[in-house]
């Protein structure tokens, strides 16, 4: 008989400890399955963010590193530099990200880094337990922000992928989501893009992806995919914001 | 033979670090150290090895931080305003147990403060600093050669204990001028090799994990132990201090950097009108040499520290001695340098007074 799905090499036959419907566990997959399609496990190194996929490390299969709230890309900058034959995977949570890291980013964007960033955008901080994030939209209640996000009290939820686009650093950009088997798979490619972006030295590459937090949208896993797909992609539209080979 | 030249403090700190393999340089402009940034932007690129100046200290932390993990030499510079910042790195990298190398060219504070040169760090820079129970090898050099020197030192010593090394220097030793002697970089030879434990190598067989993240049950408690045992070999085997004239003193100065040199113009000026001074110059600040000031004051009845801070350093020589001879206090601050005739004038007082009286300049 014909072996037609396995677990990728670089996952640890672990189960996830994250909540059921919960994103994280289906992009630490593809980040895994690429890394075996592109057969880079021996020099792959992963960032684990401060959120909840700190413990990144326990799924994936090849090394990992945890970095502070926010910092991880200037970490992936020095183990990249240190290390030019290493491929990074910056991989980031949206308050780590777009918060307390902004700065972080935009100027390894800017530097044009030769890492690939994953960026899971799900509204919220879930690992502390729902607060608002950066990216929560504007009505969206958490536990700072009660009564809804009130736009003149706490600002717009900001799209990261418009915002760095235009940057020369940036070779790939692309906004992909978790919400269907279809969206998935083509996430995947645009994870496939940046990786082959990276390995082919070509630069900075960054794939953001909408995700769920059903645990702390409060709501069952069904009815967050349904709740993403009618309120997050009107916000954050999918697709691809910058390609440096389609320009040239 | 090595070659002998003139050279500024600060770039003296990044030839030695460029002589000594540091692969990565990360920094952020600040005075009164940007001499060493400056140099290192242009030495480390004639090399083929990596400097950028990052966007803010924190970030350059942090790129150490990844640097270090795939186990190449390290290191970043900076002053008291981003020293602060560069806090929450140096705590991950101590928790991580990662090797790193860096500099605080000291200036006046609290705050913005000013950029006059100081010592006013010495609790930041020997207390932690940063987050949780964790220390740092201090070396607090007073002269070019030993910015020199001890930038060497440093590097081998956070390779063989995988452990953040500070330089801590001040503004006066850091842009000042002196012959120095370019010493060839000699490896130890007996440095731990990095190969099990550095990221990205295709050569490790197994998954490594570099983290300072303990949740489990005991697990940080354990790991903190581990650690403790490392500082408590480190406090035993890598103390450094240098000793003046103590042999006959009855007054012992304690002081390190800029204020040690001081204090060395300040004993001569009291021996020459018959006072028996000394000076034990801490070389390392953590490790500090409290053994050996126990000893000492065992032997005389005062000792005085000698500080470019209002009683920091002064702590510590209290908490050596153990209350077995006096202990006064010559500080300044935010840009005041002690001057030999006052340390004089305060000597004789000290030694005209009696009882528990403990004289202070301030
Ligand atoms: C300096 C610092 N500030 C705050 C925290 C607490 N903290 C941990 S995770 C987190 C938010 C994470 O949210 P996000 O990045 O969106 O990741 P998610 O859990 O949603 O995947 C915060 C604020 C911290 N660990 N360090
Ligand atoms: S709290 Fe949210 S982000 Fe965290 S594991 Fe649960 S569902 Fe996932
Ligand atoms: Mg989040």
């Amino acid at each position: 008989m014909e072996r037609i799905f396995t677990m990728p090499e670089a996952m640890k036959p672990e189960q996830t400890l994250y909540c059921p419907g919960c994103g994280h566990g289906i992009i630490h997959r593809l980040v895994a399955e690429l890394v075996d399609e592109f057969g880079i496990r021996d020099r792959t190194i992963g960032i684990a963010p401060v959120g909840c996929s700190v413990f990144a490390d326990k799924y994936w299969n090849f090394d990992v590193i945890s970095a502070a709230h926010g910092r991880a890309p200037a970490v992936a900058t020095g183990m990249k530099r240190g290390r030019p034959d290493s491929f990074v995977i910056c991989y980031q949570g949206d308050g780590d990200l777009a918060a307390i890291g902004t700065a972080e980013t935009i100027h390894a964007a800017n530097r044009g880094e030769h890492f690939v960033t994953v960026f899971v955008n799900n509204a919220i901080y879930g690992m502390t337990g729902g607060q608002m994030a950066p990216t929560t939209l504007v009505g969206q209640r958490s536990m700072t922000c009660q009564l809804g996000r009130d736009p003149a009290i706490m600002g717009y939820p900001i799209r990261v992928c418009e915002l760095l686009k235009d940057l020369p650093g940036v070779a790939f950009m692309a906004r992909g989501s978790v919400d269907s088997p279809k969206n998935v798979l083509k996430t995947k490619k645009y994870l496939k893009k940046a990786y082959s972006n990276v390995l082919e030295g070509k630069g900075y590459s960054f794939v953001e992806i909408v995700s769920t937090c059903p645990t702390n949208w409060g709501m069952t896993p069904v009815k967050a995919l349904e709740w993403l797909r009618e309120n997050m992609l009107e916000h954050y539209e999918l697709g691809v914001f910058r390609d440096c080979d389609a320009e040239a | 033979m090595s070659e002998r030249v003139l050279m500024k403090g600060n770039e003296a700190i990044g030839e030695a670090a460029v002589q000594a393999g540091c692969q990565c340089y990360f920094g952020y402009p600040i005075t009164p150290q940007n001499e060493l940034t400056a140099y290192m932007s242009k030495r480390m690129l004639e090399e083929g090895r990596v400097f950028i100046q990052s966007e803010s200290e924190i970030a350059a932390i942090n790129m150490c931080f990844g640097a270090a993990a795939v186990g190449v030499r390290t290191m970043t510079s900076s002053s008291g305003p981003g020293i602060s910042l560069k806090q929450e790195g140096i705590s991950y990298v101590a928790g991580a147990e990662l090797p790193l190398f860096f500099v605080n060219v000291m200036r006046g504070g609290p705050g913005l403060g000013n950029i006059a040169p100081s010592q006013a760090d010495y609790f930041q820079c020997t207390k932690g600093g940063g987050h949780g129970d964790y220390r740092v090898i201090v070396y607090a050099p007073s002269d070019v050669q030993e910015q020199y020197d001890y930038t060497m030192l440093g590097f081998d010593l956070a390779d063989r204990y995988r452990i953040p090394v500070l330089l801590a220097t001040d503004g006066i030793l850091g842009q000042m001028m002196e012959p120095l002697v370019l010493k060839k970089y000699k490896d130890p030879g007996d440095l731990p090799s990095k190969e099990a434990w550095r990221l990205g190598d295709p050569a490790t067989k197994e998954p490594i994990w570099i983290t300072s993240v303990r949740l489990g049950e005991g697990e940080l408690e354990e790991h903190n132990f581990k650690l403790q045992k490392k500082y408590e070999e480190i406090a035993e085997k890598e103390v450094r201090f240098e000793e003046i004239s103590l042999d006959d003193a009855d007054i012992v100065m304690v002081a390190y950097g800029t204020s040690a040199r001081v204090a060395r113009s300040a004993m001569e000026m009291a021996r020459a009108e018959g006072i028996k001074a000394g000076l034990l110059r801490p070389i390392t600040l953590w490790p500090f040499p409290e053994k050996r000031l126990r000893e000492i004051a065992d032997k005389v009845d005062n000792m005085l520290a000698v500080e470019m801070s209002l009683g920091q350093m002064w702590e510590d020589v209290r908490l050596a001695v153990c209350g077995a001879c006096r202990v006064h206090l010559h500080g300044r601050t935010a840009g005041g340098v002690p001057e030999e005739t006052a340390i004089v004038d305060q000597i004789r007082k000290i030694m005209n007074s009696k009882g528990d009286e403990i004289i202070r300049n301030f």
